[in-house]
Parts: C-alpha cells; sequence; structure tokens
C-alpha cells in the first residue's frame, strides 16, 4: 500500500486537530481499512489512529439506555451488553470472525456504512443516538445512502446510545465468504412501535422498511407481514443474489426477527 | 521510519516501521519471526494469527505502530520452556491436525485463544472460532480433533458434515 504518516493523538480534540489536514483519514479498528488500503483503493496521506483516544472505550448501561464507546471492540459489545441488550451484543458477536472482532470497532462501522455492514441495522433499528465531538446525530438522520453519512470530514464518533426496546432481534442470511449480510433485518419492538431496518440488500445501504413497521406496530406477529412484498427495484444485484432475491431474503429475514424477539 | 518497540514473547524487542508496515511485516522482515505465516492479501486467511494483549488479531491487518507498546505472542512463544511442544501443539502432531502445515501457525494461535476463553470447547463452537482461519488441506475434522484433545475431552471420531 502506499505510505502515510501514522499519527496517535490521546484526546478527541488532537484528533479532530489531526483529521482536518489535507488527505487525513480517521482509523478505528482497521478491519476494512487495511484491506482497502491494500488494494489503493483508499491512499491517506495522514492516519489518525483513534484506538489511544482516551475515554471512547467501554459498555455502559442506564435509564434504558445502553452506550457503546466509539471505540469500543465488536468482541466487547458481544460480552458486555449481553445482559443490558441481548439483541446488540448477539449481531456484535456475528461480525467477521474472532479476530476481526477483536479489532473491529462500532464507530469504524458506522463511520464507513458499508451497505453490508451489520452494526447500522442496529443503529437504525434500535433508533440510536450518535456522538459525535461535536453533535448528537439521531440514527435516522444519519445514514444518507451507501458508504455515506452525516459525519464531517473533521468529526469522530465518540458514542452510540442505544435505547433498548421491549423485544428485538438480528436475523442475518450470512454471506459466507465476506461474512458480512447478503441480507440482515433488525427488528425492535417499542412501547410506541415497532422499528425494522434492513441492511446488505439496498443500493442506498441500510433504510427503514416503513410498511413492516406499521404491520408489526398493529400486530407484532410473522404472520401481520404474510401480505407484504418489498419492490426489488432498488436492490443490489451481484454474483450472490439477484435484486428479486434479496428482496424475497428482506421477506424471509424479517419474519424470522419476529419470531425470534426477545 | 519510527522505532517501534513491544514486547514480543515476553522479550522487548524493538525494530523500525514505516506508518504502512503492517504487523506481519514487522515481525517476519523487521525481526525475523517468520513463523508467523501470510496466505493472503485479503485478511481473510488466518495464516498470521497472533495475540496481541492477549487477543487474537490478524497481524497483516494491523499496523506495527498501533502495536507500539503492546504485549505481542507468537507462534515461536507457544512451546513449553524446555522446548517441547505444548499441548496444543502436541495434539495437532498426535492428530494429525497438518498436512502442507501453511495455516498451522494461526490455526494453533487461534486454538490458544479459544482454549483460554472456553476451556471446554464444544465441537460446534470449535468449528464456529475457527471461522477466520482457512486450511486447505486437512477439511478440517483433524484441526478440530486436535483442539478437543489439546482441551483434554475424550476426541470422537468426527463424522463429514
Amino acid at each position: 500500500m502506499n505510505n502515510f504518516e501514522f499519527v496517535k493523538p490521546s484526546t478527541v480534540e488532537e484528533a479532530s486537530a489531526a483529521l482536518q489536514s489535507e488527505g487525513a483519514q480517521a482509523l478505528g479498528g482497521g478491519q476494512t481499512l487495511l484491506p482497502t488500503m491494500k488494494q489503493r483503493l483508499a491512499s491517506p496521506e495522514t492516519l489518525v489512529s483513534l484506538t489511544g483516544v482516551e475515554g471512547m472505550v467501554g459498555v455502559s448501561a442506564s435509564d434504558g439506555t445502553v452506550t457503546v464507546g466509539g471505540t469500543t471492540t465488536h468482541a466487547q459489545v458481544a460480552a458486555e451488553a449481553a445482559s443490558a441488550y441481548p439483541a446488540l451484543a448477539a449481531l456484535a458477536g456475528q461480525i467477521g470472525d474472532p479476530a476481526v472482532r477483536n479489532r473491529g470497532t462500532i464507530g469504524g462501522s458506522l463511520a464507513n456504512n458499508d451497505p453490508a455492514a451489520c452494526y447500522p441495522s442496529a443503529a437504525l433499528g434500535s433508533g440510536a443516538s450518535i456522538s459525535t465531538n461535536k453533535r448528537n446525530i439521531a440514527a435516522d438522520d444519519y445514514f444518507q445512502g451507501m458508504f455515506e453519512t452525516a459525519l464531517e470530514e473533521d468529526e469522530i464518533i465518540t458514542s452510540v446510545s442505544f435505547p433498548v426496546p421491549e423485544a428485538a432481534s438480528y436475523q442475518k442470511f450470512l454471506q459466507p465468504a465476506s461474512r458480512f449480510a447478503l441480507t440482515g433485518v433488525f427488528v425492535a419492538k417499542f412501547p410506541g412501535g415497532v422499528r425494522v431496518a434492513v441492511t446488505g440488500a439496498s443500493n442506498n445501504g441500510v433504510f427503514r422498511w416503513t410498511e413492516a413497521e406499521e404491520a408489526l406496530s398493529k400486530e407484532f406477529r410473522a404472520d401481520a407481514l404474510m401480505d407484504l412484498r418489498i419492490n426489488h427495484l432498488n436492490m443490489i444485484s451481484d454474483l450472490h443474489g439477484s435484486q428479486e432475491y434479496r428482496a424475497h431474503l428482506v421477506g424471509v429475514m424479517t419474519r424470522r426477527a419476529v419470531e425470534s424477539a426477545s | 521510519m519510527t522505532k517501534v518497540t513491544m514486547t514480543i514473547n515476553g522479550k522487548p524487542r524493538s525494530g523500525d516501521a514505516e506508518g504502512r508496515t503492517l504487523l506481519s511485516s514487522f515481525l517476519r522482515d523487521e525481526l525475523g519471526l517468520t513463523g508467523t505465516h501470510v496466505g493472503c492479501d485479503t485478511s481473510q486467511c488466518g495464516a498470521c494469527v497472533v495475540h496481541v494483549n492477549g487477543k487474537a488479531v490478524k497481524s497483516c491487518t494491523m499496523f506495527a505502530a498501533e502495536a507500539d507498546g503492546a504485549e505481542v505472542d507468537t507462534i515461536e512463544g507457544q512451546a513449553n520452556a524446555d522446548g517441547s511442544l505444548n499441548v496444543i501443539q502436541q495434539a495437532f502432531q498426535d492428530y494429525h491436525g497438518l498436512q502442507c502445515g501453511f495455516c498451522t501457525p494461526g490455526m494453533v494461535m487461534s486454538a490458544a485463544a479459544l482454549l483460554k476463553e472456553n476451556p471446554i470447547p464444544s465441537e460446534a463452537e470449535i468449528r464456529h472460532y475457527l471461522e477466520g482461519n482457512i486450511c486447505r488441506c486437512t477439511g478440517y475434522h483433524n484441526i478440530v480433533r486436535a483442539i478437543l484433545a489439546a482441551s483434554g475431552q475424550d476426541v470422537p471420531a468426527v463424522a463429514a458434515e
């Protein structure tokens, strides 16, 4: 890969300042960025490691909210959120493989917003709040299309706060070579209604399936979805699955998520 | 170039690294620890797994500079103090858990990480944990049997799935 200057600040302020230089990019756990750089699809001039920034690691729970620090690894979320938000912990424990989960971070995943990543569905499905060094961004405003987010160049995800639903489940149809979701659905049942977030399926990245949300908010049973079909025209089509196949999977995985929600 | 220092297999080691120097390259090319293998360029094969601060990571998917100051364990540090094979390595030999041996360093390091987390894993848990380690020779059965043996469990004949 092309060379770059490596910097490892210890405060959010230093990291944000370093990101303002031309060609600078933030580095979380690097489990997507390093393979991307090896292929020279990314060539930052300065790489700003966030793993040394203080106060951005760990999982805490209070008043029905689980808050995860931006540089918390998937393995930590899988272990530390297991009692407070089991569906979130289960999702984290299905990302990649054990070595990837020991490095990859929630902030890195959400900042990259891969259209087949798992975490965006948990954030959007839970109605999470994404906190940065500048502001709090509602998940509904944060995801803006494939690899696109509301983040500015020097903005760093410091933590993510998830309202804990009454019941939730993430169902992932695994693409076994990449271990990303061929299609994954996060269903969360709150007192005020149900949220359904779909990853891996759409050309626009993670999205809410509002028709399913309306049906499930009236009746939280898989049968409530039997007559619903999602339009395939904006779905991803690749060698792993056609648009029609992914549209079908959205329905199947949503029903499975409702049946397994706890 | 910057100087990077880490504790490798219990001993302080240092060397020069560029920003882009991968931990795997640093171990192999700068320090001559060629037991850590690099089997792919896409972070998928797991032959390069080492432990950083006790956690299994792919050393090809971490910059050496990120491991500055860390405790790193590699395959070279796995044998017993007298030089004999440790229990996992011995089990790989006893149960024919390798053929060409290229993936073995990563397999042994992943197995060590698994047994630290879960000392008595089931066969299914072993297979699941090895998701990120690819072997093209064995079909995995004898690797799974070796890890069952290393954890002190009975080793049944493992049926093909």
